[in-house]
């Protein structure tokens, strides 16, 4: 007992008549099927190939355009055929021009001999498939397709729509529950031939010939029929991409294919002369007989497919730019941006990159220039400090510093002396950490040794822009982690808020803050404010400092507030 | 008329046959590097080369006529008043390109493709017909070597990227261009260093080089974009990324303060050679593109994993 191939082809013909005489010599019958609009001329090199081999036979051909009915008439015709010449055949394996055997032929052949009744052939209800091209699937099976998907996709839509539309559907011969699968299996000879000698058979083809893809669901939906034993896989490696198109194998995936120990594979680009050469030679040895195992396979097309589909979150390339809000993340991973705590805090970058274990940066978006941690001009990814790169794409400067640093989290200073074009990028931002200590600009103003009228006209300039950039985070649109608190309310106990921000940033999880940064001197910090107000200004965000009654921790004489718990 | 600027020096176009990958490329006096460009080239399997001399005055053009699989054409005219050679490449690729697959590059220009180490150009060109994708972008990637320019010089035959092996990874910026709706990118070293204070005026570095060419298409300045239109939406513009190459740019080695000279006294590049004039400037200032945030170029999976280009679908 043996099993005999019948090959589809319409391409790179020597490389099937390389896998045809494979089969033939290893005595397995060939039936070859070559579609009609292939030449004649390379028809008649291909007989003449092969016109040694006793076992080799060329059906009728049929044109075979994608998602026609002449793919099913094609394998009708050259299975009658394999059963009628070749009555030593009992599984009949139907593969393409461009499969490639893996494994010995001896080794498929005891595997079908310790299956001597089993069908491989994957055949899954409509409700269950979620691979079917253009969304269709009962559709498939009750609506007319008199227009070709590749070639009138537009006239194909439209009589589609029509047909929903007037909700018409053909009636299913009786009896028939429609199944979808791999085209390529392998069907025993009891099988096939009840199949292929049906009594219902000329009104069954007669309503497969209008179904839409029937090569992907006639034998799959007769077996139901007629088999007593199906195993719904296909013994062919056979994957597809978004578009249903399937996945090409090159030479560097012959070590991927070997492991694979499944029997056949497509397709094979027909210039992978390693592949061709390494699985065609028969000297292979090989280790004990393993169920095929695709998995690795399976993942790395799967990882092509999110790839092209979702592509890598928080990256802008050339292949790559997506639309306001289809960016899957519009950077590459968490960042935390801090407002007012170093005009707060003394020394706060130095403080919270010890206690974070995080980069800490300066105010990026400084007019003066770009503060890199440790003040270098130039930061991961040759990024640059000049402030007008950064101003002439602000956007791109910070994805691009996002995505340089994938894996170690960027914490920055931002203030309203700042450049705020990033306010609504950064709000909308799921990776957005933002914290902000409303009205700590004035700190600096209040210990700055200026004029009076300056400071006031810079304080009501800084509240302004303070004032639109708290509004944009207090919008109901907003993702990003927003924090707020006034300045108040802050240097009445920082350590909470502090605490809660390094468990947020989390690389050294659970760990309690035992030392706070130095707080600014703030004593008289009231009656500045006090000052201002009797200026004609109305400082706002600071929350309530009452003139006479300086905050307790203002004083910072007293040494380092530690906390004991 | 274009086509009257040009003269034909060897026409082996006859050998050319349907299935053909063809290179197209406009040079004057590069003969140094023309043996490892043609030999590159050769490696990934591209079949023949179409290739405009303007005026060489160096040999290169007697070295790529006695070539076997080079077509050469020459021409005095001017390299600016030709759109910087698209209008000759245009009426070449009008006559000899159609229904082919047509790599557009420049000599100091390599291009890198998603498994371009294990499969050959036509393992691309074959998926892209597939895929139905009719054209494949390549950003310019500037390659620079560590110290000064002139520090290590170029030898004939040498691949150059043993002297110019460090790029930078991760300071390039993407606008739309809605008028021919490609990506129009700028950065690297040449912003970095050169347009510090003028980002804007940074050389373009989006291209589309390789193409399945058509007769009613047209580069429309040297191969940034092209027309029509629908050539030039290389990028996917919902979240997906679609399969992207680099061009390596040799342009930074010890030939390039001369060239510098040279192209200034001409005048014939872009924007009145201001680009070269900021050159000239900022090389005479500042002779080294390296930074410590260099990257030293490895393969193109390392360029894959920095994002600078994807294997999008292709597995």
């Amino acid at each position: 007992m043996t099993v005999g191939f019948v090959m589809l082809c319409h391409t790179a013909l020597d490389r099937a008549a390389q896998v045809a005489r494979h089969w033939a010599e290893g005595d397995c019958p060939v039936v070859i099927h070559v579609d009609r609009r292939v030449a004649a001329a390379e028809f008649a090199n291909l007989q003449a190939e092969l016109s040694d081999l006793a076992n080799v036979r060329f059906s009728g051909r049929h044109a075979c355009e994608w998602g026609t009915w002449g793919i099913v008439a094609a394998s009708q015709e050259a299975a009658t055929l394999m059963l009628r010449d070749f009555p030593e055949v009992r599984h009949v394996y139907l593969a393409s021009g461009s499969c490639l055997p893996l494994r010995p032929i001896a080794e498929l052949r005891s595997y079908l001999d310790e299956r001597p009744k089993t069908d491989f052939i994957e055949s899954v209800t409509t409700e269950d498939v979620g691979w079917t091209i253009g969304g269709l699937s009962m559709e498939r099976f009750t609506l007319r397709f008199p227009f070709s998907w590749r070639k009138q996709r537009l006239f194909f839509d439209v009589y589609v729509w029509l047909q929903r539309k007037v909700g018409f559907a053909r009636k299913l011969p009786s009896g028939l529950v429609p199944h979808l699968g791999s085209q390529w299996w392998c069907l025993t000879r009891q099988t096939l031939s009840a199949i292929l000698d049906h009594p219902d058979r000329d009104r069954i083809d007669r309503y497969f010939q209008k179904v839409w893809i029937p090569d992907e669901s006639y034998f799959q939906t007769m077996v139901r029929q007629v088999s007593g034993a199906v195993e719904s896989r296909s013994l062919t490696l056979s994957k597809f991409d978004f578009q249903g198109k399937p996945h090409i194998f090159y030479d560097d995936h012959l070590q991927l294919l070997r492991r694979s120990d499944c029997f056949v594979a497509r397709k094979i680009w027909p210039h992978a002369d390693k592949i061709y050469a390494a699985f065609l030679s028969e000297d292979r040895g090989r280790q004990p007989a393993a169920e095929p195992n695709p998995g690795k396979i399976d993942r790395l097309f799967a990882k092509a497919v999110e790839r092209r589909t979702k592509g890598r979150p928080g990256l802008y390339m050339q292949s790559r730019f997506p639309n306001e809000d289809w960016e899957n993340g519009r950077t590459a991973g968490p960042y935390s941006v801090f407002s007012g705590f170093a005009d707060v805090f003394e020394n706060f970058e130095i403080w919270l990159s010890k206690a974070s274990g995080t980069r800490v940066h300066g105010h990026l978006f400084a007019k003066d220039r770009v503060h890199f941690a440790g003040g270098e001009g130039c930061y991961n990814g040759a990024l640059s400090d000049s402030v007008a790169i950064r101003d002439y794409n602000p956007k791109g400067f910070l994805t691009n510093l996002i995505w340089n640093t994938r894996g170690e989290q960027q914490c920055f200073q931002f203030g309203p002396e700042d450049d705020q074009s990033l306010a609504w990028f950064m709000a909308l931002d799921g990776n957005a950490q933002i914290s902000v200590i409303s009205g700590a600009w004035a700190v600096p103003l209040f210990h700055s040794n200026r004029n009076f009228g300056d400071i006031r006209r810079e304080a009501a300039q800084l509240q302004k822009v303070e004032q639109e950039f708290l509004s944009i985070l207090r919008s109901a649109h907003v993702k990003a982690r927003v924090r707020i608190w006034t300045l108040a309310d802050f240097v009445e106990n920082p350590m909470e808020p502090l605490q809660t921000i390094i468990d947020e940033i989390g690389p050294r999880q659970g760990r309690r803050l035992t030392e706070a940064p130095r707080l600014a001197d703030l004593s008289g910090f009231g009656q500045f404010l006090q000052n201002l107000r009797n200026q004609g200004m109305q400082p706002v965000l600071m929350g309530d400092f009452p003139v006479n009654d300086d905050p307790k921790p203002a004083n910072p004489r007293r040494g380092r507030p530690y906390l004991v718990k | 008329m274009k086509r009257r600027e040009l003269s034909s020096v060897v026409d082996r176009t006859r050998q050319v046959s349907q299935q053909d990958i063809l290179l197209f490329s406009t040079l004057r006096n590069e003969k140094t590097r023309l043996p490892f460009f043609l030999r590159y080239y050769r490696d990934l399997g591209v079949n023949h080369f179409l290739i405009v001399d303007n005026d060489s005055t160096d040999g290169g053009r007697e070295y790529l006529a006695d070539q076997p699989d080079v077509s050469l054409w020459t021409t005095r005219h001017s390299y600016k008043k030709s759109r910087f050679g698209a209008d000759w490449l245009n009426w070449l690729q009008l006559r000899y390109a159609h229904g082919h697959w047509s790599l557009t590059v420049d000599p100091d220009e390599f291009f890198v493709y998603p498994f371009c180490d294990t499969r050959p150009i036509r393992a691309l060109t074959d998926w892209l017909d597939a895929s139905s994708i009719k054209s494949f972008p390549a950003m310019l990637l500037d390659m620079y070597p560590k110290g000064p320019l002139d520090a290590q010089p170029y030898r004939e035959g040498q691949d150059p990227f043993e002297i110019a092996q460090y790029f930078d990874s991760g300071n390039y910026v993407f606008q739309r261009n809605s008028r021919y709706g490609n990506l129009w990118i700028q950065g690297g070293p040449r912003m970095r260093t050169f347009f510090a204070n003028a980002p804007k005026k940074a050389p373009a570095l989006n291209k589309i080089p390789l193409v399945k060419w058509h007769r009613s298409y047209a580069y429309v300045s040297s191969t940034h974009m092209l027309l029509p239109r629908g050539l030039n939406q290389v990028y996917d513009e919902w979240g997906g990324e679609k399969a992207s190459g680099v061009l390596l740019h040799a342009k930074f080695l010890d030939t390039f303060a001369a060239k510098a000279e040279e192209e200034m006294a001409r005048g014939q590049h872009y924007a009145a050679s201001a680009e070269y004039k900021a050159y000239k400037a900022g090389l005479e200032a500042q002779p080294d593109l390296w930074c410590k945030w260099s990257e030293k170029y490895i393969n193109w999976r390392q360029l894959e994993i920095l994002g600078l280009m994807s294997k999008g679908n292709w597995a």
